[in-house]
């Protein structure tokens, strides 16, 4: 049984189609990378899973369990077990490092204080923000801040960390130490859905690749074929388009 | 002119003083709880108007209707509404409290925009972080919406509380004994009008002015970014 079965999900904004029809299955500790061109719908398909875009038809199965995004209990389980990190942070911006980090363990699932600052810290180390604790968002850098942003939503120990263009927003320089906590993680098991435009990165840490254009899922497969050896014309065009740029 | 002078020894008694001064002191509060309790509807109205889907349809239809209502009628009109309505129901209810009830339905409706205006002022990207960790409405709104929207609401809440200082003048049309009811008073034992009501002026300015500079004071500081401000303690 997947960890993650996700079968013919369509979402739309307002009348027009984001998504037609995904399906994708990602295994537990599995890395999975989304790329495809902008308008793609890599991000709705994340926003989907948490339950920021509703699914207009389609299921999400977690170890078996369909999620039932209009069901208040069905969808705060889901989002238990799921953690997003945005493109833009999303920190918040009336709290320091630490409080943004262990609000939600604390204040909403009610994890005892001392031993969920005590994790925190800990990940903020990790991340190399320990000096930080009490700074504010806006005394980040914005590579800073993406990290502590990562460390959020490791406190809340989810099974699935979904990463959303959480390189694009930064300055090329700040672009490493990002991936690097990246890359940690990798290691360390977490199951991850990355969208993102680092063909370089996901190469080297994903084990499998999803092409995604026009709101369907166009090849699936390890990364090195989808980019190396692209089957379809959309992907064929997309990678050619990314390698000319590289060179 | 000389009515003026002449008057004046008599005017400024002991006891007219302590009149003014009580008068300046009903105006004060009748500004303050008025519009603290205008404050505090304002928020739950706002609360409601937010409210989602189907089930919030009712509650945001309520909220709508009252806030645009009230904030088209003159604030004398909701008065007199109050007055009579109360006095359909209650024999001999007390004017201060219906001159409480027409402020708070008055400055709720205008309170309403102000917070509605600095609640729409926070990124919707706050909201969505909170919402995809599982924060309620309420916990979003308690935790993350109102202490990022606060420096917005407050420099135009006060200005409205200053400029309601002087818009409580109108209460007095109902004969509640606050500085200018106690001005129209002073005018009827005799003494001159311009006296009385030059003094009246004065005394609105003296409650005013401080307020409007207070006002001014808040929004400087609010406006000072955050690393300016001492660091919290870690807790």
């Amino acid at each position: 049984m997947p960890h993650l079965d996700i079968r013919n999900l369509s979402a739309n904004y307002g009348r027009a189609p984001v998504l037609s029809g995904i399906s994708l299955t990602v295994e537990r500790g599995e890395v999975v990378s989304i790329v495809g061109p902008s308008g793609s719908g890599k991000s709705t398909l994340l926003r989907v899973l948490v339950g920021l875009t509703l699914p207009a038809s389609g299921e999400v199965i977690l170890d078996g369990d369909a999620v039932n995004y209009a069901n208040k209990a069905s969808l705060r389980q889901a989002r238990d077990r799921m953690a997003i990190v945005f493109q833009q942070y999303n920190l918040f911006q009336n709290m320091d490092v630490l409080r943004n980090v262990t609000i939600a363990p604390v204040e909403i699932r009610r994890r005892p204080r001392s031993e969920v600052e005590a994790t925190a810290v800990q990940i903020l180390k990790r991340m190399g923000l320990g000096d930080k604790l009490k700074a504010y968002p806006d005394q980040l850098s914005g590579g800073q801040q993406q990290r502590v942003a990562i460390a959020r939503a490791l406190a809340l120990k989810p099974e699935i960390l979904l990463l959303d263009e959480v390189t694009s927003a930064l300055d090329p320089e700040l672009v490493n130490e990002v991936l690097d906590a990246i890359r940690a993680l990798a290691a360390e098991g977490i199951t991850l859905l990355i969208v993102s435009h680092e063909m370089n990165f996901v190469r080297e840490v994903s084990s499998r690749m999803v092409f995604m254009d026009k709101g369907q899922v166009v090849e699936i497969g390890p990364p090195h074929d989808i980019i190396e050896r692209p089957q379809t014309n959309r992907a064929r065009e997309f990678f050619g388009k990314i390698l000319r740029q590289r060179n | 002119m000389d009515r003026v002078i002449e008057q004046l020894p008599r005017f400024l008694s002991p006891l007219n003083l302590w009149f003014l001064a009580e008068a300046m002191g009903m105006t004060l509060a009748l500004t303050f709880f008025g519009c603290g309790l205008g404050f505090l509807l304002a928020f739950i109205v706002v609360y409601m108007r937010l409210s989602p889907g189907w089930w919030g349809l009712p509650w945001r239809v309520l909220a709508i209707l009252f806030v645009e209502t009230f904030r088209r009628i003159p604030f004398l009109v909701i008065t007199y509404l109050v007055l009579f309505f109360i006095a359909a129901f209650v024999k001999g209810a007390s004017l201060v409290l219906v001159a409480l009830t027409a402020i708070s339905i008055y400055s709720t409706a205008y309170a309403s925009e102000i917070i509605r205006g600095g609640f729409e002022s926070v990124p919707r990207q706050q909201i969505e972080a909170a919402t995809a960790m599982n924060f309620s409405r309420w916990q979003t709104l308690i935790k993350v919406i109102v202490p990022q929207s606060w420096p917005v609401i407050l420099p135009p809440a006060v200005v409205f509380m200053v400029a309601f200082v002087k818009d409580t003048s109108l209460v007095s049309q109902i004969g509640v004994f606050e500085l200018t009811f106690r001005g129209k008073e002073l005018n009827n034992q005799g003494f001159s009008g311009l006296l009385v009501f030059g003094t009246v002026a004065l005394l609105y300015f003296v409650m005013s002015y401080p307020l409007s500079r207070f006002g001014a004071w808040l929004e400087h500081r609010l406006a000072a970014p955050r690393h300016q401000k001492p660091e919290r303690e870690l807790r």
